[in-house]
């Protein structure tokens, strides 16, 4: 039998109280106001800017002082496809981002399955303070360590000389044109994203109810169909969402294509030309805005923005 | 559990080469740390611990270092306010627009730093400059808590989700007022999201250079004094001690991250 | 389906919004557009006006922001001239002219050591301020040849100190080639494939040119920064060529990797400043290479230190371009970088006593085939006219020759 609380006066009217009653009636005031300060930051400071920097790419620059004069034009539009190399440097860099997310999408799965599904509690504490601790080691002593284990004598070769072996192709190229493939760069991105990808697959695959993969073997599936018909689907989304940071990163990166392989990216071409001819590295800038802004409704579509 | 012997054998496996991929390059730059030489071949010539003083004694690391923490602190402290007060709108409220919100604080983490970083750079120097409004650590902070809203919104939107509102509509029919309501029933229950999306923040903006390097002049936060100096002579090594550092001092804030957050609530887990 | 319009109305309004914003901001946005004419006001803000002055004021300003090249602000001289002044000494290493030009426009440095192709641009941007010789005491032992020179004085007007001038240098190991190699031809004839270190700016056309006015006279290259089509079109082909054999590139601030790719054998032939050239001597065991002018002549620079309009230690920075020109500093800095002083009283305090011959500070006849870095124009300075490639295309082609 409850004992009936003793009735308690109400609670003295306050400036916060009546606020708070305020709030309660005009419920969509009370939305309004907490979405005031992030849309507006997020819509003034990053859109506005945003906005700004690709006005430029219709702009024109002077010829010697590269000053920004406020002529509408296509110039700069008409030099990116006029000229083959843009396109090279485009698709070398979106195709870059696609090997790095399959690299880092087939290196994480193990190690972020057996985090979710197998390993102890305690394990698995160690292991995502493991997965997480290289996120603090510094980009560019990390690009560094890479350049000297690719480089001649670096630590690579140190191991593989033993066995005869070297680095692929010429000198970590592989392939030319269309089909090449700077494998020294593919190493370093992939290492560099890959916590990206371990901790939405990790967090994706912990969801999944053993309920589920207990029923699919009830219902006769050995383990490798409930992997490819029910595991693999249900932690897709948190692949794809995995898959928007490594391929943005990529897709974006101006540093370790300088400095890892001597190469041109759509990245270090933009950052090249930033000041001398903004209008021109505002309108290359389109392409990873175009890129990612498709991959991002398409990734929305797949449900990875529940798993991020 | 429903994975074979074997399955979980070889999964073992995965992770010790993934482990090994993952820390083989940081043991070298620890290794590199203790390098005579300015050249970094392998094997190292010759070794020696001098570095380690030399790097105590540099006032520009320790000045590096401090304006670093103060940027992460601002940056955070922004992206917790502003992350939280979207995901409570978002988890809580429906409204046109909603789907729209979910995309646009995605987007600054989501397109490539060098796009968000010359963006802010043009305004600054287009329009801020001239008013008087140069670069400083409030144009880095205000970079930085830019791509950290998400990290912080992402794990309260999570969060709210799962617990359901119904707490709250018991607190308010039992006579307490909104900030009441936040203060006693919401605010418990997102305190570990919010803790893991904060360190996330923080180490985000602490490590960030590809932004800051538009939004910064001539401060310079750990990751820019490193940019600056790693290609001089006699102070990379140093830039490997500053490195090895941070690495192993970052270990302890990010293990109370990972305890924090592996005690979950029990709710449902079929829930997404 | 309401929802889904309301969410297109959302969505556009968003972009109606940002729209609106944005061309609210062009209509009344600060203007920078045109560039300010070279002006005789030399009051950056807060400068003094007299010796004392500035060096009153400099000790409440307490630092100088320098971009420079590499090498130019070692402590050996730097920590002296903080301890004299006041002024600690913070540097940031351009990667190349461009890189500096960019650096100052951000108005968040109070100087620059700007070579010849810097120069003209950052006095047309306006970003830099005239000198005023008076409170720079030292320059008045600067080699006159240095002085009121095209790229660092317009109208009559003066527009920093000299800092010293340098060749780029042809650098092989000893290993690989001779050591009375003095010819360009291993970097362009293909005989070192994949193991050429190149620097990595559109500056670097001006060397191929440098080349085929040596080799290929009828296409008349006179100034290897004024090229008109054909001679061009010559030099990006050259380079073209080049590219495959390319181990890897260097510039301002990767210059101490070229140490390590000679040291490992990556790279044995390539360009270098005397810089990395003392370095290499400096590793242990020292990387054995030789570096010298070849006979067809080379690129250079010769650097000024200019102080920014927006210069926030105007006084700092005028005791550092004093100081950084005194006979001791520059003898220093000399050595160290293994440059030519700009000071005529530097080649006395050198340690070593032969520096200034061995730098060919005082021969004016060894620097005329040096030609200094300055930026291309479309008025190519004859009888051309105006039909000479602009740095714009060089950028442009740069790019291409990369790939």
């Amino acid at each position: 039998m409850n004992s009936v609380p003793h009735a308690e006066p109400p609670p003295r009217s306050n400036p916060g109280r009546r606020l708070s009653s305020f709030f309660h009636r005009h419920d969509r005031l009370r939305l309004g106001t907490l979405l005031a300060a992030p849309v507006a930051w997020l819509v003034v400071v990053y859109l506005g800017s945003l906005a700004l920097l690709l006005m430029a790419a219709f702009w024109d620059t002077e010829p010697f002082t590269n000053d920004i004069v406020r002529r509408w034009n296509l110039d700069s539009f008409r030099q990116l496809w006029e000229q083959d190399v843009y396109r090279d440097v485009a698709w070398r860099t979106i195709k870059m981002a696609g090997l790095v997310t399959l690299a880092d999408a087939v290196i994480a799965f193990p190690i972020a399955y057996y985090m979710a599904r197998v390993a102890s509690p305690r394990t698995r504490n160690l292991l995502v303070v493991a997965v997480l601790t290289p996120l603090w080691a510094s980009y560019l002593v990390k690009a560094f360590a890479w350049r000297t284990m690719l480089g001649e004598q670096g630590f690579i070769n140190w191991l593989l000389d033993p066995l005869g072996l070297g680095p692929p192709g010429d000198d970590w190229h592989v392939g030319s044109g269309w089909y090449s493939w700077d494998v020294d760069l593919w190493l370093t991105f992939a290492y560099f994203w890959l916590p990206f990808m371990i901790l939405p697959i990790y967090a994706g695959l912990e969801r999944i109810p053993s309920s589920l993969l207990e029923a699919s073997g009830d219902l006769g599936a050995r383990a490798v169909r409930t992997f490819f018909r029910v595991t693999l689907p249900l932690a897709f989304p948190a692949v794809v969402a995995g898959s928007i940071f490594t391929f943005s990163l990529t897709l974006g990166d101006y540093i370790l294509p300088r400095f890892i392989a001597d190469q041109q990216f759509v990245g270090t071409v933009i950052y090249e030309r930033r000041s001398s001819a903004l209008p021109f590295a505002a309108a290359f800038a389109m392409v990873p805005i175009l890129v990612m802004t498709a991959y991002l409704f398409v990734a929305k579509r797949l449900g990875a923005f529940k798993e991020l | 559990m429903t994975e074979s012997p074997l399955t979980r054998a070889l999964l073992r496996l995965g992770t010790g080469l993934t482990l090994a991929f993952i820390y083989v390059p940081l043991f070298v730059i620890a290794i590199y740390a203790f390098n005579e030489n300015i050249s970094q071949t392998w094997p190292i010539d010759q070794y020696t611990t001098k570095w380690f003083r030399v790097a105590w004694e540099d006032e520009n690391v320790r000045n590096a270092l401090w304006m670093s923490v103060k940027a992460a602190l601002g940056a955070t402290a922004i992206a917790l306010v502003l992350g939280t007060l979207a995901s409570l709108a978002v988890a809580r409220y429906r409204f046109f627009g909603k789907e729209a919100i979910s995309f646009l604080v995605i987007l600054p983490i989501a397109l490539p730093g060098i796009i968000t970083g010359l963006a802010l750079q043009s305004t600054i120097l287009n329009f801020l400059s001239p008013v008087g409004i140069s670069f400083s650590i409030w144009t880095i902070i205000i970079g930085h808590a830019t791509f950290c809203i998400v990290v912080v919104y992402n794990n309260t939107v999570a969060r709210l989700r799962r617990v359901s509102s119904s707490l709250e509509e018991a607190s308010a029919d039992l006579g307490a007022d909104s900030w009441q309501t936040f203060r006693y029933v919401t605010f418990p229950q997102m305190r570990s999201a919010l803790l893991a999306g904060g360190l996330l923040a923080f180490a985000l903006s602490f490590d960030e250079v590809i932004v800051t390097v538009f939004t910064s002049g001539a401060q310079q936060t750990l990751p820019i004094w490193m940019l600056t100096n790693f290609g001089r002579p006699k102070e990379l090594p140093i830039v490997n001690v500053v490195a090895l550092f941070v690495i192993v001092a970052s270990v302890i804030p990010v293990w109370i991250a990972a305890r924090i957050t592996s005690g979950r609530p029990a709710t449902m887990r079929a829930d997404t | 389906m309401k929802h889904v319009r309301r969410k297109r109305i959302s969505l556009a309004s968003a972009a109606a919004f940002v729209g609106a914003l944005a061309f609210l901001a062009a209509g009344c946005g600060g203007d920078d557009g045109g560039s300010s004419s070279a002006s005789e006001d030399w009051q950056v803000s807060g400068l003094g006006s007299t010796l004392d002055e500035i060096q009153a004021n400099a000790k409440n300003e307490g630092q100088v922001n320098l971009v420079i090249w590499a090498g130019y602000a070692d402590k050996s001289w730097a920590d002296e001239f903080t301890k004299q002044t006041g002024c600690k000494v913070n540097t940031k290493d351009g990667a190349s002219s461009d890189d500096m030009v960019d650096q100052m426009a951000t108005g968040e440095y109070d100087g620059v050591s700007a070579s010849g192709d810097a120069t003209l641009r950052l006095i047309a941007k306006g970003d830099v301020a005239p000198v005023n010789f008076d409170l720079t005491p030292n320059y008045a032992d600067v080699f006159e040849g240095l002085k009121d020179q095209p790229y660092n004085t317009v109208d009559g007007v003066g527009y920093g100190v000299p800092h010293g001038r340098g060749p780029n240098y042809l650098v092989f190991r000893n290993d690989i080639l001779p050591e009375d190699t003095n010819s360009w031809a291993p970097i362009w004839d293909g005989s070192q494939a994949g193991k050429l270190s190149i620097f990595n700016n559109p500056i670097f056309i001006a060397d191929a040119a440098v080349y085929l006015k040596a080799t290929q006279s009828d296409l008349g290259i006179d100034d290897p920064y004024e090229l008109d089509e054909d001679q061009f079109n010559a030099a990006v082909d050259l380079l073209k060529k080049q590219r495959p054999d390319i181990g890897k590139y260097w510039d301002g601030e990767t210059y101490a990797d070229q140490v390590t790719t000679f040291k490992s054998g990556e790279t044995t032939v390539g360009t270098t400043w005397p810089y990395q050239v003392n370095l290499m001597a400096a590793e242990k065991p020292p990387v054995s290479v030789t570096a010298n002018k070849p006979t067809e002549g080379t690129t250079g620079w010769s650097d000024t230190w200019m102080i920014s309009s927006k210069a926030k230690n105007p006084n700092c920075m005028y005791l550092w371009m004093d100081y950084i020109i005194s006979p001791e500093a520059n003898a220093k800095v000399a050595e160290y970088f293994g440059e030519a002083p700009s000071n005529e009283k530097a080649c006395d305090l050198t340690s070593d006593a032969n520096h200034c011959d061995t730098y060919h500070a005082k021969d004016e006849d060894w620097w005329k085939d040096v030609y200094y870095w300055s930026t291309p124009q479309a008025d190519c300075g004859d009888d051309r006219g105006e039909v000479c490639k602009t740095y714009e295309d060089w950028q442009a082609a740069w790019a291409e020759i990369k790939g």
